[in-house]
């Protein structure tokens, strides 16, 4: 059997996360599923390593996330976060604070908005736009893996449908994605795994 | 007669104000007449002592190293002030006291080794004080500010630590924008000096009988020192402060 992606052994972390014990497969886009407070943005900020559990460990590729080097760490598990915060300045700024010499345009492209974008002030964008952006900006770091914080959550469904369509693209070139979600229609649509958390246990 | 002897009649005097101050509160029922009668009988007790110790070690016949012995203790002191007022940032008290002993050393070097004014006691203690009070006051400013704009701009800084950003890349947009606000008042003051208040010095020295231009150049070599004091104490504060900030493997930490 192939070592897991990720696996959370007996983590806790404040009152969201309890004993958790769960294992991500590479190369799927596993959905995390459950009520609010069930401590799933957690999950994800433990394995970016913005946060360190309390108790337990979390392991990448068979090694604790704390015995790694933050900042390779991160670029290689890049976060998306719920609300997109947005630097001042441009998209291309933006865009060059994850990957300084990346073409923007690329990354636009791959996040589905146009080259345009990039002399655009990021933060008079529209809600979609901006999440777009912060998806791009996260791609910046040429990661292999996606976490996604319910990023459509606050979208209309034709920017809700590009970010799925491009978080799949990165799937099928061999990345892979954990992807927090409230939406069950988008659940069933795109999830390769589900796994249900309430109460800091996942099934 | 000599302008500044106002004596025990000056004095006495000069306490009508205060009782024109307690008349108002009591008439305007503010409630603040105990915290006048006390602030200004603490005013007066403080200044007496400090005149008196000041006068028995700036006196000519002691030794220099009784006044660096005062500034060793106003930096101290002035060290435990910040971290009184700003408690929230991490390691305030060291952070304090290094933002006050660099500020204080870099603009005693500039006063004495370039020849402003000659090294005595009765310059090194009042030079040493106004700039650790003015630094100091900036400081608690910095100290406050910093810690609310990283809990403020808390969503932004993860985001650039997620992207990999080092904690000292991650908080700089915010840290640039807090030097800015704490050292603006200190800015201000420079442009509107003597247009409505005279400042400290120079006012004590024109009432000491000194030539009113003569009092202001020794006023704007302290504003010089004051300013670039400030600028010193607040960045030593941002940058030392940011530190205790961040754990060791470069998570932001929850401060309050």
């Amino acid at each position: 059997m192939t070592e897991p992606l990720f696996r959370f052994c007996d983590v806790s972390l404040g009152s969201r996360v309890v004993d958790l014990s769960l294992a991500i497969e590479p190369g799927i886009i596993t959905m995390i599923t459950g009520p609010s407070g069930a401590g799933k943005s957690s999950l994800l900020r433990l394995a970016n390593g913005l946060e360190r559990p309390d108790a337990g460990e979390v392991l990448f590729r068979g090694e604790p996330v704390s015995s790694l080097a933050p900042r390779p760490h991160r670029r290689m598990v890049a976060l998306v976060f719920q609300q997109p915060v947005m630097f001042a300045g441009s998209v291309a700024d933006n865009l060059a604070a994850a990957h300084p010499t990346r073409s923007p345009l690329e990354l636009l492209e791959q996040a589905g908005l146009d080259g345009s974008f990039a002399a655009r002030e990021a933060k008079e964008l529209s809600g979609g736009e901006k999440q777009r952006v912060a998806l791009a900006r996260s791609l910046g770091t040429n990661p292999d893996v996606l976490l996604l914080d319910e990023p459509t959550s606050a979208l209309d469904d034709a920017s809700g449908a590009l970010i799925e369509a491009s978080t799949q693209a990165f799937v099928e070139a061999g990345g892979t994605v954990v992807w927090v979600s409230h939406d069950t229609a988008q659940v069933q649509r795109i999830a390769q795994r589900v796994v249900t958390m309430d109460g800091g246990a996942a099934t | 007669m000599n302008v500044t002897d106002i004596g025990f009649f000056g004095l006495t005097v000069s306490l009508v104000l205060i009782v024109i101050a307690l008349g108002l509160s009591a008439w305007q029922q503010l409630g603040l007449e105990r915290s006048i009668v006390g602030a200004t009988m603490r005013a007066l007790a403080q200044l007496l002592v400090v005149g008196l110790l000041l006068g028995y070690v700036i006196d000519e016949g002691r030794p220099l190293w009784l006044s660096w012995l005062w500034v060793v203790a106003i930096v101290v002191f002035a060290a435990a002030t910040v971290a009184r007022r700003a408690p929230e940032l991490p390691n305030v008290f060291p952070v304090g006291l290094a933002a006050n002993v660099i500020s204080v050393a870099i603009s005693v070097a500039v006063t004495f080794g370039f020849g402003i004014f000659p090294l005595t006691g009765r310059t090194l203690v009042p030079v040493a004080g106004m700039v650790t009070g003015n630094a100091m006051r900036t400081a608690v400013v910095g100290a406050r500010r910093l810690v609310d704009a990283i809990e403020e701009n808390r969503d932004e800084i993860e985001a650039r630590l997620s992207l990999g950003s080092s904690p000292s890349a991650a908080v700089k947009p915010t840290l640039r924008a807090t030097l800015r606000l704490a050292l603006l008042p200190q800015i201000e003051a420079n442009r509107t000096v003597g247009l409505v208040a005279l400042p400290g010095a120079m006012t004590g020295l024109i009432l000491g009988g000194v030539d009113p231009v003569d009092a202001v150049l020794v006023q704007a070599a302290l504003l010089f020192l004051i300013l670039g004091a400030a600028a010193i104490s607040v960045t030593v504060i941002g940058l030392a402060g940011v530190r205790g900030m961040f754990t060791e493997d470069e998570r932001l930490k929850t401060i309050n």
